[in-house]
């Protein structure tokens, strides 16, 4: 007997669930576009192009965050390459973009600026076909699946878990940005992408080119969640779960461990890749630094601060992190790593569930006292 | 209620289950025509200069109800970590029926041709509910594309049930698992063993932390899934090993040093001497 | 060899008959032309006479003038010949000749060629040093004068290079072909650029000559290749010294204690900047034993880092034991706070800490091969930090406690170790050392806020590659990588050589997780 997969997807959220996502969708897709467009600026109803473009890049964050949270919250594996595969999301797209240039950039020629300014004559092999989007698209999400794919067979297969795995995905990362940083390596070296002009052929910094831009990532993270929900609701997500906490028993029960991580591994990485195209449209800029090691740890402390192991922490984390940094980057910028080392302290040692957790802890109590 | 055990024999059609599906897992039928389950020549394990297993050799026949007693650092967890596949010998042989090479196998390779472990300390999913336990054991496909598309039919649903009923968690299905008690855990564990349906059990301490009670109730269902099922059960409880019946193998030093039923064993001087010191 | 310096000889033979100089060809030192000038100096150092030497110094420093058609020197108020060096009436309108920089190089070269020929046994050996880098053909006569005068055994061998090399012009190709000979035994780099043009057939035409030259550029190249190599694997032992002082604390808190301490790196720079701190103060207060202020920083660095690290672990990692993971977290959150601490302590810019004047300099093992001192100190205190962290690992009480602890914590508590006490200690112990591993590299890198950044990764590699729980691993495994990556570094270049290596470890680990010196049992999961 098997259920139809529409009322199974239906079944990964509970009603209410289904109600805030729909409030959500409704807020990006028309409440703020219409407040945006229809209210001039000095208006107090007015949301700035300033605010779009932050929230934006910030659900792209929440994007990865859900990512990680499916690999070290419900797999219980962290990665600390997780930058990585959003970065090559990026430059995957990135490619596509500094193509749409055409013969706009500063040099007025057929290659990109950083090629003609490295006196190559032609496009590398690898550049074969990042004019066309549905092969960009295609890289955006197969480029990273690839380098999880290779990386997480060999990992998985010798059975590097814990913080071996950890670290060994910093160093991956870490050479990836070596390599980026590099101009022969043919992504523009030290500066990346950047100075887009248009995508499909529409100004890139026009007020609707940017607001299809952010519905796309609020539809792309809804449907992420969905997707996510659905996954760990699955007989896939408590075997994933299983081999969290007991991975020996998983294994003589009959399950081979390393094609499920794999799998979340995978899924994982292809979510950071296309979060990482939908951010640099958005961001106006792509470029190795994305890959540094202190950027993928970053993510971790996005998952950690709203909840690992709930769907809905991750997001809240990201946005709870990337907001208070907005503020204190412009306020208090020497202050800025010191409130992020403390928050990792902190939420590590004091709140290991996370923002959702204290929630629940704090709904708890307030139950009991009702009673 | 014992007999309700034959629900886990497979009452679907040859094949619908087999190697054809097992895909990734190659690793042919098991043949038990000669009548041997689990067959272990010369096997050699050392770690390190100490000889964990010394030229081992031992015999289960299909159906069969063994013991193995021995003192410890005999031997004895570690030629189960051989036969499942966590460690592989130095040398020897180790076969399940007469045609599958267990040293060549990954563990749930291992499991999947029809050979289930309980460990000395029970090990479950204590994070899953009692049910989810039943059926993340459940014996069916477990490569991840069904595991993704996998919904629980009514049958399926039916033998966590049965099983649920028969290691007495039948009110304790939606509890975490972390939260039952010792025996609980333990009877668990042996339920989920019973839902992979294996041809041959490996019980390591099936019985550590039970009551008197649970420990008779768990030696009369072993009896009875003996002739169907090959079981090899551990043991330093003598009154469970009495209870049981069945050949009793005595390890020493990595070797087997007895065999026979319980009485011979017992009254072996070598075996004594064993157990008692010179 | 000895045929040609006859023959060398014979030629010189109407010049060295002399006993002042001849007026004609002091002369034409005044002429209009400069190229007449250098032609007359190069004459005249040939001579090797001690009345040249006078000449030409005279020259050098402007006290030499033409007077009618005599050439003079005139120093205050007295005036000499220039030909004899008799003292003359002082001329009337004395004209000086133009001294441009062309013939003031000539002068300074000529001058220095002429010192072959001084008393002083050292200031001879610095000359004929100092001359295989500008050995010119004319000089083939005056060295071959030099040699036969010499009587030093080691200026004697520089003087058979230098007229080895003047000789390669020589018309004679016998000559050239003992010349080539000669030079084929050496090792500079210099020498070969020397060399290298007479290896094709526009540059040599004789063939016995060029073939031989081709040969003995091989033969040069062959031994530069060892030396560069040597260099680079000294080069790659200091890396891993440095990578030792890193890898050694990381031993000791992750391998042996479990802990994952991401902070690790900012530990170094803490050190790093006890160092600076000890510099400024030396600076301030005792600027005469200014050199002094790196020993006493050894000791500074270690208690500053250790005193952190004793914070560090009371404060938050004394919560987290066994819970790795979440170490790995906090104390990523930890090296945010230490950096950001420096930024505000010390600026965001790098300080400066300068080597002490008896780490400058180094040894010349080959001609292009030099050690600097500072990596060879550097190299001895990683070997002196090892054996003192190996002494107190494996013959002190508080070493054995930690080894108890580490096996088995609740039996240790049981027979009375107090554990919680030996935990802070071992942190402590190996915050300490990365200090010290601060104080090395304060030597020879950048000091600043980020420094930790970049050696946390390789730390982590060396620990991970020797295998957790084990000194010696570490030990290995920090000098292999550390030589490795240099030896690659100059095969393939620094950036493509650190990812080869980041990739071979990551395959390598696939290989044998547990590193190179894993236990074996079935303790080990």
């Amino acid at each position: 007997m098997r259920k139809p997969l529409t009322i199974r997807i239906l079944s990964a959220l509970d009603k209410k669930s289904w109600i805030a996502l729909g409030i959500f969708l409704a807020l990006a897709l028309v409440v703020i576009p219409v407040l945006h467009l229809n209210f001039p600026e000095d208006s107090a109803l007015h949301v700035s192009t300033y605010a779009i473009t932050l929230i934006g890049k910030i659900m792209c964050y929440a994007l990865v965050a859900v990512a990680m949270d499916l690999i070290w919250g419900y797999g219980g594996i962290l990665s600390l390459g997780h930058g990585l595969f959003f970065a090559l999301g990026g430059y995957a797209f990135g490619m596509y973009l500094m193509r749409q240039i055409g013969r706009d950039g500063s040099y007025g020629a057929d290659l990109p600026d950083f090629m003609v300014f490295l006196d190559w004559k032609e496009l590398p092999w690898f550049w074969v076909g990042s004019d066309s989007f549905g092969w960009v698209a295609f890289l955006v999400m197969a480029v990273p699946a690839v380098v999880a794919f290779v990386f997480g067979y060999f990992a998985f297969r010798s059975r590097i878990k814990g913080v071996y795995f950890s670290i060994i995905t910093q160093a991956l990362t870490y050479a990836a940005m070596l390599l980026f940083f590099r101009n022969e390596t043919g992504f523009g070296g030290n500066n990346g992408f950047t100075d887009f002009k248009r995508v499909l052929g529409y100004s890139i910094t026009s007020s609707e080119t940017r607001l299809v831009l952010f519905g796309l990532t609020a539809i792309t993270l809804a449907a992420t969640l969905v997707f996510a929900a659905w996954l760990v609701k699955s007989k896939f997500g408590r075997v994933l779960t299983a081999i969290r906490d007991a991975e020996s028993r998983i294994m003589f029960i009959g399950y081979n461990p390393l094609w499920y991580k794999l799998t979340i591994w995978v899924i994982s990485a292809v979510l950071c890749g296309i979060a990482g195209a939908l951010y640099v449209p958005q961001v106006g800029i792509i470029n190795p630094s994305e890959m540094s090691p202190a950027n993928s740890i970053e993510i971790a402390i996005w998952v950690a601060v709203g909840g690992r192991g709930t769907l809905i922490g991750p997001i809240i984390g990201a946005f709870v992190v990337n907001l208070a940094k907005s503020w204190f980057t412009v306020s208090f910028p020497e202050y800025w790593l010191f409130f992020l080392g403390l928050l990792f302290i902190v939420v590590t040692l004091m709140l290991p569930q996370g923002l959702v957790g204290l929630w629940k802890k704090l709904m708890a109590k307030k139950g009991d006292a009702a009673c | 209620m014992l007999n309700t055990v034959n629900i886990f024999e497979d009452d679907r059609p040859e094949g619908s289950d087999g190697a054809d599906q097992m895909g990734h897992f190659v690793t042919g039928e098991l043949d038990l025509s000669h009548g041997v389950a689990l067959y272990l020549e010369d096997i050699t394990v050392s770690f390190d200069g100490f000889k964990a297993l010394n030229n081992l050799n031992l015999e289960i026949n299909a159906g069969e109800l063994r013991c193995i007693i021995g003192p410890n650092g005999a031997g004895k967890t570690t030629m189960m970590d051989v036969i499942t596949g966590k460690t592989r010998p130095d040398s020897g042989k180790a076969f399940f029926g007469q045609s599958i090479d267990l040293t060549r196998l990954t563990e749930p390779e291992i499991a999947h041709v029809g050979i289930g472990r309980k460990f000395q300390t029970p090990t479950i999913f204590e994070q899953h509910t009692v049910f989810e336990n039943l059926e993340l054991a459940m014996k069916t496909d477990k490569r991840v594309w069904k595991s993704l598309m996998a919904w629980l039919a009514g049958d399926e649903r039916d033998k966590i049930a049965e099983t649920l009923r028969l290691i007495r968690l039948d009110g304790e299905a939606d509890r975490q698992a972390g939260l039952l008690s010792h025996g609980q855990k333990q009877w668990l564990e042996i339920g989920m063993l019973l839902m992979q349906e294996p041809k041959l059990l490996l019980l390591d301490e099936p019985v550590a932390g039970m009551t008197d009670d649970e420990t008779m109730r768990t030696a009369e269902l072993f009896v009875s899934l003996a002739g169907k099922h090959s079981l090899v059960v551990v043991e330093h409880d003598m009154a469970f090993v009495e209870k049981l019946g069945g050949l009793v193998t005595v390890l020493h030093e990595g070797s087997v040093l007895a065999e026979g039923d319980l009485a011979t064993v017992q009254n072996d001087q070598r075996v004594i001497e064993v157990y008692l010191g010179r | 060899m000895k045929k040609t310096l006859i023959a060398l000889l014979l030629s010189l033979g109407s010049l060295s008959a002399q006993a002042a100089l001849d007026p004609a060809q002091v002369r034409p030192l005044a002429a209009e032309d400069s190229s007449d000038k250098v032609a007359a100096i190069r004459q005249l150092t040939q001579t090797a006479d001690p009345d040249a030497v006078r000449v030409l110094k005279a020259m050098a420093e402007d006290s030499l003038f033409l007077a009618g058609d005599k050439v003079v020197i005139i120093d205050g108020d007295k005036a000499f010949d220039g030909a004899t060096g008799e003292a003359i009436k002082m001329p009337a309108n004395p004209e000086s000749p133009t001294v441009n920089n062309r013939i003031r190089g000539e002068l300074a070269s000529a001058l220095a060629a002429l010192k072959l020929f001084d008393a002083d046994v050292s200031v001879r050996l610095a000359s004929a040093q100092k001359l295989q880098s500008q050995v010119t053909p004319e000089m083939a006569p005056l060295l071959a004068r030099a040699l036969e005068k010499e009587s030093d055994a080691q200026i004697k061998a520089l003087l058979v290079l230098a007229h080895a090399q003047a000789n390669l012009a020589n018309t004679d190709p016998a000559a050239r072909l003992a010349a080539v000979k000669a030079l084929a035994e050496t090792s500079s780099p210099t020498i070969k650029s020397v060399l290298l043009p007479l290896t094709n057939k526009a540059g040599e035409p004789d063939d016995k000559v060029r073939y031989e030259a081709i040969a003995a550029v091989k033969a040069i190249d062959s031994r530069l290749a060892i030396a560069e190599n040597v260099g680079r694997a000294f080069s790659g032992l200091s890396l891993g010294s440095i990578l030792l002082l890193g890898a050694l604390g990381l031993a000791i808190t992750y391998g042996v204690m479990g802990i994952i301490n991401m902070a690790h790196g900012e530990l170094l720079m803490v050190g790093a900047y006890a160092t600076y701190g000890m510099q400024t103060l030396f600076r301030a207060y005792f600027p005469n034993a200014i050199d002094w202020y790196l020993p006493a920083a050894i000791p500074v660095a270690f208690f500053a880092a250790a005193l952190v690290g004793v914070v560090m672990e009371r404060t938050v990692i004394r919560w987290l034991y066994g819970r790795t993971l979440e170490t790995l977290l906090a104390t990523w959150g930890l090296s945010l706070v230490l950096i950001q601490s420096a930024r505000v302590l010390f600026g965001a810019q790098n300080v400066e800490v300068s080597n002490p004047s008896w780490m400058s300099g180094g040894i010349e093992v080959m001609p292009n091969l030099i050690l600097p001192w500072n990596r060879i100190i550097i190299v001895g205190f990683a070997m002196f930090v090892l054996f003192l962290v190996w002494v107190l690992m494996n013959k002190t009480r508080l070493g054995m406690f930690v080894r108890a602890v580490t096996q088995n914590r609740p039996m240790a508590g049981c027979v009375g170790v107090p554990t919680s006490r030996i935990d802070t200690m071992a942190f402590a112990l190996g915050a300490g050392i990365a200090g010290l591993g601060g104080v090395a590299l304060s030597q020879i890198s950048n000091v600043g806020p980020d420094m930790g950044q970049g050696y946390i990764v390789d730390s982590f590699m060396v620990v991970v590659v020797g295998g957790v729980g084990q000194l010696a691993g570490a030990v290995w495994a920090a000098l292999g990588l550390g030589i490795f990556s240099k030896l690659l570094e100059g095969w393939v270049g620094a950036v493509i050589a650190k990812i080869s290596i980041l990739v071979c470890i990551i395959i390598f680990i696939q290989k044998r997780p547990q590193g190179i010196f894993a236990l074996k049992g079935r303790f080990v999961e």
